[in-house]
């Protein structure tokens, strides 16, 4: 083998074998998160975190019940608000206006704002809700969450009409169905895994997002399902319970960080299988 | 054959009338669902509109306070008298450091990742790393901001970081750069904390990217007799540079507007020391721990960080669109 050749061999193999240390190294991080997550986790996985309500500072016991419930209630508001307006944003952007101006910005805008910093949303609602309503609010938290869900909605939304094949919308429009009967009946339908899909990534999105809910929603120690007043919500909970030295507090904080992070891997999970099952890239 | 026609006439005139009602009733159902659809989408569109002009109302009291001051002075004193003196170059100076920092350390491990991934990987490991590479991108940053503050920063400030203090102790600019004492919290351990949370994100954006290059180019430059390192570094990246660098950016956006990661480790110290080690803040960080409760002129002049946050953020993400825009249209070709 000639000198030459054999440099460029050795150059190829050093690059190679750095490609496969970044990767193990990177594994290597993601690997000890996950574990130290799980580890911590575990421990403060009891009975009591779905059954009682968030302990004061420095008592014992107690759990997250106030938390989660108030979790639920702002995901599936944020959701029920964010996601119909994506649904039909993302339908115009697909079916009314395909070949126009107006969908290349709209996208454009969209995309924007899909990796936005989710604290500007944040002080967004706060200057538009929380200010005039006058407090923090369950209903401010909740708007928060569903300005993060529309853009994700939109996105899939859009991507997911545009793989159903126009010869299906020609036939219906042939066979004289009205264009609005025709995308509920019709693209709709065919496109539905996907836009469940778009859903589910929505949701996962949305359940570990703090940011957003330190100045709308607040926290809350106490149980309360009163839209206009602060509500408990399991991230801003963790987030006040790292910032205390108690033990119990830290221990509870583990176990709500455990149980946010299995929703959101087990929604991604799902979410994939389904558009995984049915449109194969 | 009158008959007929009379009869097929009587039944003629009630059928016409129900088809002009199903038809009226088609044509406001029509323009009822374009017309929402028309709104959800403006919505969109007025909701940017919104976050921009909400921002500058909320930021305007410290705007015509503080006017271009406001970039230059690093006093932060919400509480000084008589008037609050208020600047933002510290937050911004660990705005950017830290995102910095963060870029360098991610973006060549998320490349090596992702070349291990389309060049190297057999083909039965790329699927789980594939998805465990995306599963981690989806996992909520406070997750990732607790365990930096729980777990990392106390194993580097034991460990790594008094080491490299000793070891540059005595070299010029090195010694301001790496000054002790190394500590829990400082503007190092937030960059690791968002170098690691971004990776997962900038592998599997390289990855898709790599993706797009047609095997034919790879496979001429193999039959010529490339090796695996020249195919990488002369065709799979002349071929996306566009991309590559439009996901940089888009990280660039990412790491720079990150709240929760950073929060907990970065101490939240507005001095501006020059050591990396030493405690600092972010615009998000000084907005996440501030703002609930800030009065008046001090949180208006965190607003107007916000501001300042988001029409970075803008331009950087824009500038990515773009750029991963021009890739997928060259695909498209």
């Amino acid at each position: 083998m000639n000198p030459f050749y054999a440099r460029r061999r050795r150059t190829s193999s050093i690059a190679m074998a750095l490609c496969l240390g970044a990767t193990i190294f990177g594994l290597a991080w993601l690997t000890l998160i996950l574990f130290t997550l799980f580890w911590n986790g575990f421990a403060g996985l009891t009975v009591a975190m779905f059954t009682e309500m968030t302990p004061p500072p420095n008592a014992q016991g107690g759990g997250l019940l106030n938390a989660i419930v108030g979790s639920l209630i702002l995901t599936v508001l944020g959701i029920g608000v964010g996601a119909p307006i994506g649904l039909l944003a993302g339908t115009y952007m697909a079916e009314y206006g395909r070949f126009s101006k107006i969908t290349s910005v709209i996208r454009f805008i969209n995309d924007i704002l899909l990796s936005a910093p989710s604290i500007i949303i944040g002080l967004f609602v706060y200057g538009a809700v929380v200010v005039p309503m006058g407090g923090f609010s369950g209903l401010a938290g909740a708007l928060a969450l569903a300005v993060i869900a529309l853009p994700v909605v939109v996105r899939t939304t859009e991507d997911m009409l545009l793989l159903v094949p126009t010869q299906l919308r020609e036939a219906a429009v042939a066979l004289g169905m009205p264009q609005s009967y025709m995308i509920r009946k019709i693209t709709w339908r065919a496109a539905r895994v996907g836009l469940v899909t778009g859903l589910l990534l929505a949701v996962a999105r949305v359940s570990g997002e703090t940011a957003p809910l330190l100045f709308t929603a607040l926290s809350n120690q106490f149980w309360s399902v009163d839209l206009t007043k602060t509500m408990a919500n399991l991230p801003v909970t963790i987030n006040n319970f790292i910032n205390n030295p108690d033990p119990n507090w830290k221990r509870l904080a583990w176990a709500g960080a455990l149980l946010i992070t299995l929703a959101v891997l087990s929604l991604n999970i799902v979410a994939r299988s389904l558009s995984g099952g049915r449109n194969p890239k | 054959m009158t008959d007929m026609i009379l009869q097929e006439g009587a039944v003629e005139a009630p059928t016409n009338a129900w088809r002009a009602k199903a038809l009226a009733s088609f044509k406001l159902g029509d323009s009822v669902f374009r017309l929402l659809a028309q709104i959800a989408a403006a919505t969109v569109l007025l909701l940017l509109g919104g976050i921009i002009i909400s921002l500058i109302i909320g930021a305007w009291p410290a705007i015509s306070t503080y006017g271009f001051d406001f970039l230059t002075t690093q006093r932060w004193a919400p509480n000084a008298r008589p008037n609050p003196v208020l600047g933002g170059l510290g937050p911004i100076y660990g705005t950017l450091i830290s995102s910095v920092i963060a870029l360098l350390i991610a973006v060549p491990v998320g490349l090596g990742i992702s070349i291990f991934l389309t060049e190297l990987c057999p083909q039965w490991l790329r699927r789980p790393v594939g998805v465990a590479v995306e599963l981690l991108a989806g996992i909520p940053s406070i997750i990732y901001g607790m365990w930096g503050f729980f777990v990392l920063g106390p194993m580097l400030a034991d460990s790594i970081e008094p080491a490299i203090v000793d070891a540059v102790e005595n070299i010029p600019v090195l010694n301001v750069i790496f000054a002790g004492p190394a500590s829990n919290l400082s503007l190092f351990n937030a960059s690791l904390v968002l170098a690691i949370m971004i990776l997962p994100f900038v592998t599997a954006i390289a990855r898709d990217v790599f993706n797009t290059v047609p095997p034919v180019l790879k496979e001429a430059a193999y039959g010529l007799g490339c090796t695996t390192w020249e195919v990488v570094r002369r065709v799979v990246i002349p071929y996306t540079r566009v991309g590559v660098i439009g996901g940089v950016m888009l990280a660039l956006g990412r790491a720079l507007g990150e709240t929760m990661a950073v929060t907990f480790v970065i101490g939240n110290s507005f001095r501006i020391t020059g050591s990396i080690f030493g405690p600092g803040t972010t615009i998000s960080a000084a907005i996440a721990s501030e703002f609930a409760e800030s009065r008046d002129l001090h949180q208006s002049a965190l607003i107007l960080l916000g501001l300042l946050l988001f029409v970075l953020t803008f331009f950087v993400l824009a500038a990515a669109r773009l750029m991963l825009m021009r890739l997928e249209r060259k695909q498209g070709v």
